[in-house]
């Protein structure tokens, strides 16, 4: 299976689980997806699993938003290829936690 | 010299005070986890450095956390929480039936005879065991599968396991409860549970004396006497000299007695503590007014205990684990509001002084008695 390496940007709160940097760089498979994205997170930082998708369900958790090229990617389908420039790193795939609560 | 140290845990982290057993000055370290809800922090009565964490968040999900030196530090552990088989449904506040699906831990209990095995009540209802450290959980299904579990249905804050209670010397029994279920007893460590609610009254259920559908918010026993158990209900103040199989209601002369904690002087089994809120519609002390009420007699007879506490324009709540006691000679009582506020009472109740003020709306309150 090729990959690519794709730019990733963490909210701040799983920055810190990650203890990572806000932009990460990941090899993703090809063709990348947010789930294929998710795939390499997890595989990459551990800590991240159960924090973007369900463990069970492995849905996206409701207040977790995907962001790609400007586009709200939230509720494209987990196999869904992303723009061709995230997929190729020109643009970043953004995760954002969702504005709600206090 | 002996000391003190009280985990508290707060709607956005975690915070650790630390005293000597005078309890007049304490050092407040955190938060820890910022930003999180942090439902309960507790430590191993066997090592004491061991604190187990709940670390929540309604975007990111459950994380927990392990500490294995007395909370300086933390690492994260398993937050794999899957129900077991097939997980079936529960109602929903209009009676349907929803799936259950796993929200969150709200309650730690350390075994009281390996380090590395701990219990976590969930919401959705539900009671998990660990016996790594942390490192997995699987759950201990006979409670779910109760025969009424499908007719359980959450409280306002959830369907929540809130309160687990080990007994001091047979590990096959064990108490916990749900709201808004009611509590429930296992003989056989945790195989198959009975429902011990009998001589409760839940006057906003269909059936006021159901075998379950009763709010319970809090239950506490004191090791000397396990089979006497005493409960905070959404209303009123029940005891159990039976280990739960009737209840009778202690409420005598409080001014209200709706509340959520509910807890037994270290020393004293007969000593006990409520802080009554105002009504299940309005979650704040009365006449704005902070009191602790004691009664040294298990139940009926009840003191206000406001010396050091707000009097005059105080409206806040406490929830139901956040008020915990020490093994000190003399007895402290702690407890946190949702206002931010942490009070101490080295005396047993007398005396109080805020420990810690302005944190946020604390969530849970746990002491450790150290040697």
């Amino acid at each position: 299976m090729s990959a690519q390496t794709l730019r990733i940007i963490l909210p701040y709160h799983l920055q810190v689980l990650a203890c990572s940097e806000r932009e990460v760089t990941l090899a993703v498979a090809l063709p990348a997806s947010a789930g294929a994205i998710i795939d390499a997170l997890e595989t990459r930082y551990p800590l991240l699993k159960g924090t973007m998708r369900d463990h069970g369900s492995r849905k996206r958790r409701a207040l977790v938003r995907f962001f790609a090229c400007g586009e709200d990617w939230s509720n494209e389908p987990m196999d869904a290829p992303v723009p061709q420039k995230v997929a190729t790193g020109a643009e970043p795939f953004i995760i954002l936690g969702a504005i709600a609560g206090g | 010299m002996s000391s003190v140290r009280v985990l508290i845990g707060t709607k956005k982290g975690a915070f650790i005070l630390t005293s000597d057993a005078k309890r007049q000055k304490w050092d407040i370290a955190g938060p820890h986890f910022g930003g999180w809800e942090m439902y309960h922090l507790k430590g191993s009565p066997l090592d004491p450095n061991r604190i187990y964490a709940s670390q929540s968040s309604g975007w990111f999900g459950q994380q927990m956390q392990r500490s294995d030196d007395g909370g300086k530090t933390f690492a994260p552990i398993g937050n794999k929480f899957e129900y077991d088989g097939i997980p079936g449904t529960h109602q929903v506040h209009d009676g349907t039936p929803h799936p259950w699906e796993f929200k969150r831990v709200w309650h730690l209990e350390p075994s009281l005879t390996d380090p590395d095995t701990v219990y976590a009540g969930a919401e959705d209802a539900a009671l998990f065991r660990s016996t790594d450290a942390g490192q997995t959980w699987h759950e201990l299904s006979g409670l779910r599968g109760h025969g009424t579990g499908p007719q359980w249905a959450p409280g306002a804050g959830g369907l929540c396991l809130h309160t687990i209670l080990l007994h001091p010397t047979n590990p096959k029994r064990m108490f916990i409860a749900i709201s808004a279920a009611g509590a429930f007893r296992t003989d056989d460590g945790g195989a198959s549970w009975k429902a011990i609610n009998q001589g409760l009254i839940s006057s906003y259920i269909p059936d006021p004396t159901a075998e379950v559908g009763h709010c319970v918010h809090r239950i506490a026993l004191h090791p000397s006497r396990p089979d006497t158990l005493f409960m905070q209900k959404h209303w009123h103040i029940m005891r159990s000299d039976n280990a739960g199989d009737s209840w009778t209601k202690v409420s005598g002369n409080l001014p209200t007695d709706f509340g959520f904690p509910i807890d037994v002087h270290a020393h004293e089994p007969e000593t006990i503590y409520v802080v009554p809120i105002k009504s299940d519609s309005e979650h704040y002390t009365p006449e704005g007014k902070l009191r602790v009420y004691r009664s040294r007699t298990g139940g009926n007879e009840w003191e206000p205990l406001t010396k050091g506490l707000p009097q005059s324009d105080c409206y806040v709540n406490v929830l139901r684990d956040a008020m915990a006691v020490d093994q000190l000679d003399d007895c402290g009582i702690y407890f946190g509001t949702t206002g931010g506020h942490v009070y101490c009472s080295p005396d047993g109740g007398d005396n109080w002084n805020a420990i810690a003020t302005h944190l946020p709306a604390v969530l849970s309150v746990e002491v450790q008695t150290l040697a």
